[in-house]
C-alpha cells in the first residue's frame, strides 16, 4: 500500500511556556522549540504498522519553510521511506484551504492509496484532512482511531460519545484523519535522524506543483486570522497563584468552603 | 602375609587387569569434557569484545580476595560457611582426586613434593577436608531439599525449579567423599588384618571412622571394596567433570575467570562496543544487544557462572517491589538460550529470529532496574548486571522499543537539556527566590570566575520542592568559604540516567555541551548535591577537574574547624541515614554524611538494617522518575517501613531523587504523622554556626 502522511512542524506544548508577542498578534516565538504535531506523528506510526503487515512505502510530505525539514527526517527516522518539502514563498500565509490545495497538487502527483493526515494541529482548527479530501473527491472519515485494511476498502473505527466504538467500510483512495491513541508511536533518537541526516529530500515550489501563485498565500487565503488574545477573565473563574504547595491548600480550602469536600 | 592388591595391579575375575579402566576412564572423561568445553567457548568466540585484561594488581587482588578468601559468603551466614567448607575441600582434595587418577595406573604414586613430611601433613588435611565436605554437603542437602529457603524458589514464569540438580550434585560430592575414604579405609582395614600394623588415617575423620567400622570385614570383601570405591571415585569424578558445564555447577570451573575478570571500577557503564570511541560511534550499524551474540563474551561467561544461589533477587528492590524483574533469572533465561541454541549434541548453531527483549525477555523486565547495583555488590561470583541492562536498553532505544512515559522526558532532555522540558533560562531561577535573594547572590559562570563550580542538575533546578536543596547548598559553600558559581542556563543534565535508560547519542550530547561549559568557566573544583550529577561527571565524564559531593565538603569543613555545628534542634527525634544508591555503592562516600550528622551534638542516630553497601534503593532517579512500572508496592514505601522498624522517624538522605521518593513514600505509607523526610543539605544548614 502506498501512504502519504500530511505531517506539520509545531511548537512543542511540552516544552514551552506560550506567551504573545508585544503586538498581540501571534505567540512569541523566540524561545520556542518545534517538534512534529504529536497527531501526525501517530499517523505516521500506524502508516508504519500497515507497511509492516502489508508492504508498500510511506511518504511523508509538509508545508512549510526550510526549517520544516526537520520534522520530516524525524519522521523518515521513525520509518518513513520518503519526504517532500512543499515549500514556496507564495505559499506563506496560507489559510486551511490553501494548504489543503497545495497538499492535493501533490498527492496527484503520486499514486497513493492512502493519504493520512492528525486530525488537528497547532491551531486546532482540524480543517485540512476534509478539505484535501473534498478537493480529491475521495472518501473520508475523520477523527480515526483504529484501522483494519483489507482488500482494496479498509476498515476505520472511531469512537463515539460515551465510549462506544464504530467501524466504518471505507474504499481506497481515501483520506483519514488520525487521533492520537491509535497506537504507541516508537521512539527517534538523535542516532535515528543521524542516520537519515544524508537522505535527500526534494523541494518543491508552486511551480513544481502546478499550483497557481495566487490562489494559496496570503494572497489566495479567505480566511484571516484579525486577533490573538488570552481571554478575559471572566466572573467566578480565577488563577491561582504560588508554588504547587500553596495552591494545593487554596484548592482545597475553596473546595472546603463550597461544600465540595 | 600380603597387603591389599591396588587397582592398578588387580586382575578382575582373575584375569583382567583393571588397569585397562584406570587408562580408559581419564581418556574417555577428558576428551568427553575438551568437546563440551570447545561447545561452551563457541558463543564466547562469537560474542563482542570486552576488554578485561587492565588493571592486573586490581584483579589478582580480587582473585585473592573474592574467589580464594570467599569475601562475600558470609554475608550470608550459613549458606557462605557451608558453601566455604565446600570450597576449600574442593581445592584440597583436587590434588589427592588428580593423584587418585594416576594411583590407578600406578600404584604407590605420590605428586613431587608430597613424599616427605608435606605429604604427612597434606594427608592429614585431606581426610579432615573430607570429612568436613561430607557434613556440608549433609547439611546443605537438608537446606535445599527439605528447608527449601525462600530464595531458591523458581516462579512458574521462570521455569522449573533447580532444586533435584542442586540435591543431586550435593550427591555426587557426598560420593566421592565416601568412596575416596573407603578406598582408603579399606587398605587400611587390609594391611592391618594382614600385617599387624597400618598406617591410619586422621583421627575421627571419615576415613578414619571407615576403617575402625570394616576392621573385622574378610580380607575379600575388603580387597573388593577396596577396587569397587577406587572405580565408583573414578567414574563419578569424571562424570562430576562433564556434568559441570551442563548447568549450574558450571562456576565450580569458570568462577576463578569470572572473578579474575569481574568489574574493577564502579558506578561507570560500558562503552556501546569496545573498540570505538565516541567519535566512531555513528558508523556502528548497530547498537546495544538485540540478540545473544550481542552480549560481551565477559557477559556470556557471568551466563555460565550463575550458581543460581539467588542473593541477587534477594537484595534486587525492583524484585522486592513486585517488580518484573529477578536479576537471577536475567541470567538464567540467556544460559537456557545459550545451551539451547548452542546444544553440546550436535555442531550446529541455532539462530533466534527474535529480540532478545521478544524471546527471553519483556521490555518491562529490563526497563524495571534502577541501576542501583545491589546485585552486583552480593554476586560472590562477580556476575555483572548494570552494563547488561544498559546494553538491552541501547538495544531497545535503538529499536524505537522506548515506553511512550519515558519518550516525553527524553525529547525535552534533547530539545531544553532537562526532562520536564523547561527553559533552558529558567535554570538557576531557584536563586531568585525572594528570602534567599535578600541576603544571597550565587554567581553564574556564563559572566563571573570562581574556584568551585557547583554543578545543580536538572531536579534541583526545576522541581520547586527539591530547589530548597540547591538553596540550602549555596549557604553551606558560603559559609564554608569555598568560592563558587552554577552554570545557569549553560548547564545541561548530567545524563546520568540518559546513559543507563539507554540513550547513548543523547548522553553523548549533553556530555559534550557540559564538558564545553564546565571547561569554559575555568574552576578547578566541581561540588554537587546530587549523587547522579557526580557519578556521571565523575565516572563518565573525562577531563574534568575533581568532583565531590557536598557531604564531603562539610565533613571535610568540620574536621579543619572551619564549620561548626549547633547542638541538635530537636533531641526526641530519631533519625537514619539512607544511603543514597549513586553516593553510596557506586562511589563509596558512606563515613561523610554520618560524621557530619554526627557532629551535631545530641543527635539521636540509629542505622538501617540494610544500610552502606547493601543499602535499598528507593525507587530510582532521573528518569526512573517518569517511568510507570508494573509492581505491586513502592520500593520507598519498603525503605520507608525499614526505617520505621529501626525505630527512627527522621529519614535523612543525600540525593534529591531520594527526597522524592521517600516524601512520597511516607504519604503513601500514611506515616505522615509519624516521620519525616530530611535532605542532609538542610539538616546541615539548619544545624550551621
Amino acid at each position: 500500500m502506498e501512504i502519504l502522511v500530511c505531517v506539520k512542524r509545531v511548537p512543542d506544548t511540552a516544552e514551552n511556556e506560550f506567551e504573545l508577542n508585544s503586538e498581540g498578534n501571534d505567540l512569541d516565538r523566540d524561545d520556542l522549540v518545534y517538534s512534529v504535531n504529536e497527531w501526525d506523528n501517530y499517523a505516521v506510526e500506524e502508516a508504519i504498522q500497515i507497511v509492516d503487515n502489508l508492504g508498500g512505502s510511506i511518504t511523508v510530505v509538509t508545508v512549510g519553510d526550510d526549517e520544516a525539514e526537520e520534522v520530516l527526517r524525524r519522521e523518515m527516522a521513525m520509518g518513513a521511506n520518503n519526504g517532500v518539502l512543499l515549500s514556496d514563498d507564495a505559499f506563506e500565509g496560507s489559510d486551511g484551504r490553501g494548504i489543503a490545495a497545495i497538499l492535493k497538487a501533490e498527492v496527484e502527483k503520486g499514486n497513493y492509496d492512502l493519504i493520512l493526515t492528525g486530525a488537528q494541529a497547532d491551531e486546532g482548527a482540524g480543517q485540512v484532512g476534509g478539505m484535501l479530501a473534498a478537493m480529491l473527491d475521495y472518501p473520508y472519515a475523520s477523527l480515526v482511531n483504529k484501522i483494519e485494511p483489507a482488500d482494496g476498502k479498509i476498515k476505520v473505527g472511531r469512537e463515539i460519545e460515551g465510549g462506544n466504538q464504530e467501524m466504518n467500510e471505507i474504499e481506497l483512495p481515501c483520506v483519514l484523519s488520525i487521533q492520537t491513541g491509535i497506537n504507541e508511536p516508537r521512539y527517534v533518537g538523535i542516532r535515528g535522524i543521524r542516520k537519515v541526516a544524508g537522505v535527500e529530500i526534494p523541494v518543491k515550489g508552486a511551480g513544481d506543483l502546478g499550483v497557481d501563485a495566487g490562489s494559496v498565500g496570503e494572497a489566495g487565503a479567505k480566511t484571516k486570522r484579525v486577533d490573538y488574545f488570552v481571554p478575559d477573565l471572566g466572573d467566578g473563574a480565577e488563577m491561582l497563584e504560588g508554588s504547587t504547595d500553596e495552591i494545593i491548600e487554596k484548592l482545597i480550602e475553596k473546595l472546603k468552603a463550597k461544600g465540595g469536600l | 602375609m600380603s597387603m591389599i592388591i591396588a587397582p592398578a595391579d588387580y586382575l578382575l575375575f582373575g584375569f583382567f587387569p583393571t588397569v585397562i579402566f584406570s587408562f580408559l576412564l581419564p581418556v574417555i572423561g577428558v576428551g568427553l569434557f575438551t568437546y563440551i568445553i570447545a561447545r561452551r567457548i563457541a558463543p564466547l568466540v562469537r560474542a563482542n569484545p570486552d576488554y578485561r585484561f587492565d588493571n592486573i594488581p586490581e584483579r589478582i587482588k580480587n582473585l585473592i580476595v573474592v574467589w580464594l578468601g570467599q569475601v562475600r559468603q558470609p554475608r550470608y551466614m550459613l549458606a557462605g560457611v557451608l558453601h566455604i567448607i565446600i570450597f576449600a575441600g574442593f581445592l584440597i582434595l583436587s590434588i589427592r582426586s588428580t593423584s587418585l587418577v594416576i594411583i590407578g595406573m600406578s600404584d604407590g604414586f605420590v605428586l613431587p613434593g608430597l613424599d616427605g613430611r608435606l605429604g604427612t601433613v597434606y594427608n592429614v588435611m585431606k581426610d579432615y577436608a573430607a570429612t568436613a565436605v561430607l557434613v556440608a554437603c549433609i547439611i546443605a542437602a537438608y537446606r535445599r531439599g527439605i528447608k527449601k529457603p525462600a530464595r531458591y524458589a523458581v516462579p512458574e514464569k521462570y521455569g522449573h525449579d533447580h532444586t533435584a540438580e542442586a540435591v543431586f550434585v550435593l550427591g555426587i560430592i557426598a560420593t566421592l567423599m565416601i568412596s575416596e575414604s573407603m578406598f582408603e579405609a579399606s587398605a587400611v582395614a587390609y594391611n592391618y588384618q594382614t600385617l599387624g600394623n597400618a598406617h591410619f588415617p586422621a583421627i575421627f575423620s571419615l576415613a578414619w571412622i571407615f576403617a575402625k567400622i570394616l576392621g573385622f570385614a574378610s580380607l575379600e570383601s575388603l580387597q573388593g571394596l577396596h577396587i569397587i570405591m577406587y572405580y565408583v571415585h573414578d567414574v563419578t569424578f569424571f562424570f562430576f567433570l562433564c556434568f559441570l558445564p551442563l548447568g549450574k555447577h558450571f562456576h565450580v570451573i569458570t568462577s576463578i575467570f569470572n572473578v579474575f575478570f569481574m568489574r574493577v571500577k564502579k558506578g561507570n557503564i560500558k562503552p556501546v562496543k569496545y573498540g570505538v570511541s565516541d567519535e566512531e560511534l555513528d558508523d556502528l550499524e548497530s547498537f546495544g544487544v538485540k540478540k545473544l551474540e550481542d552480549f560481551t563474551w565477559k557477559h556470556m561467561l557471568d551466563f555460565y557462572s550463575c550458581a543460581d544461589c539467588g542473593r541477587c533477587s534477594d537484595q534486587c528492590p525492583a524484585n522486592a517491589a513486585g517488580r518484573p524483574l529477578s536479576p537471577r533469572f536475567i541470567t538464567i533465561k540467556a544460559r537456557d538460550l545459550i545451551f539451547k541454541n548452542y546444544p553440546i549434541k550436535s555442531g550446529v548453531i541455532y539462530k533466534s529470529d527474535k529480540l532478545l527483549v521478544a524471546d527471553i525477555y519483556t521490555e518491562d523486565e529490563i526497563w524495571s532496574c534502577t541501576t542501583c547495583g545491589a546485585c552486583e555488590q552480593e554476586c560472590p561470583l562477580g556476575i555483572e548486571y548494570i552494563d547488561k541492562m544498559v546494553d538491552l536498553r541501547r538495544g531497545m532505544v535503538d529499536e524505537g522499543m522506548v515506553p511512550q512515559s519515558l519518550q516525553k522526558p527524553l525529547k525535552a532532555l534533547e530539545k531544553r537539556g532537562n526532562p520536564y522540558g523547561k527553559m533552558e533560562k529558567k535554570r538557576a531561577d531557584w536563586a531568585k527566590e525572594k528570602t534567599f535573594a535578600e541576603t544571597h547572590t550565587v554567581k553564574d559562570l556564563g559572566k563571573d570566575v570562581a574556584d568551585t563550580l557547583y554543578f545543580v542538575d536538572s531536579i534541583t533546578s526545576y522541581d520547586d520542592n527539591m530547589q530548597e536543596i540547591a538553596r540550602r547548598t549555596s549557604i553551606i559553600l558560603e559559609k564554608a568559604g569555598v568560592d563558587f558559581g552554577v552554570l545557569g542556563k549553560g548547564e545541561k543534565d548530567s545524563g546520568n540516567e540518559v546513559l543507563r535508560f539507554g540513550e547513548e547519542m543523547l548522553y553523548q550530547e549533553l556530555k559534550a555541551r557540559n564538558t564545553e561549559a564546565i571547561l569554559e568557566s575555568g574552576v578547578k573544583r566541581i561540588v554537587t548535591a546530587d549523587p547522579h550529577a557526580l557519578n556521571a561527571l565523575k565516572k563518565d565524564y573525562t577531563g574534568l577537574p575533581p568532583v565531590k559531593h557536598i557531604s564531603e565538603i562539610v565533613a571535610e569543613k568540620i574536621n579543619s574547624g572551619v564549620l561548626t555545628m549547633k547542638p541538635c534542634k530537636n533531641r526526641d527525634k530519631v533519625y537514619v541515614y539512607h544511603d543514597p544508591c549513586y553516593l553510596g555503592r557506586h562511589n563509596s562516600i558512606y563515613e561523610s554524611p554520618r560524621q557530619a550528622m554526627d557532629a551535631i551534638a545530641g543527635l539521636t542516630r540509629v542505622e538501617l538494617e540494610k544500610s552502606r553497601d547493601r543499602s535499598f534503593c528507593c525507587g530510582g532517579g532521573g528518569l526512573m522518575l517518569f517511568y510507570e512500572p508494573e509492581e505491586e508496592t513502592r520500593m520507598g514505601v519498603i525503605r520507608v517501613n525499614m526505617a520505621a522498624e529501626a525505630g527512627a522517624n527522621v529519614i535523612v538522605t543525600a540525593c534529591p531523587f531520594c527526597l522524592v521518593n521517600i516524601q512520597d513514600a511516607i504519604k503513601v505509607a500514611g506515616k505522615e504523622d509519624e516521620m519525616e523526610a530530611l535532605d542532609f543539605t538542610q539538616l546541615i544548614e539548619e544545624h550551621l554556626i
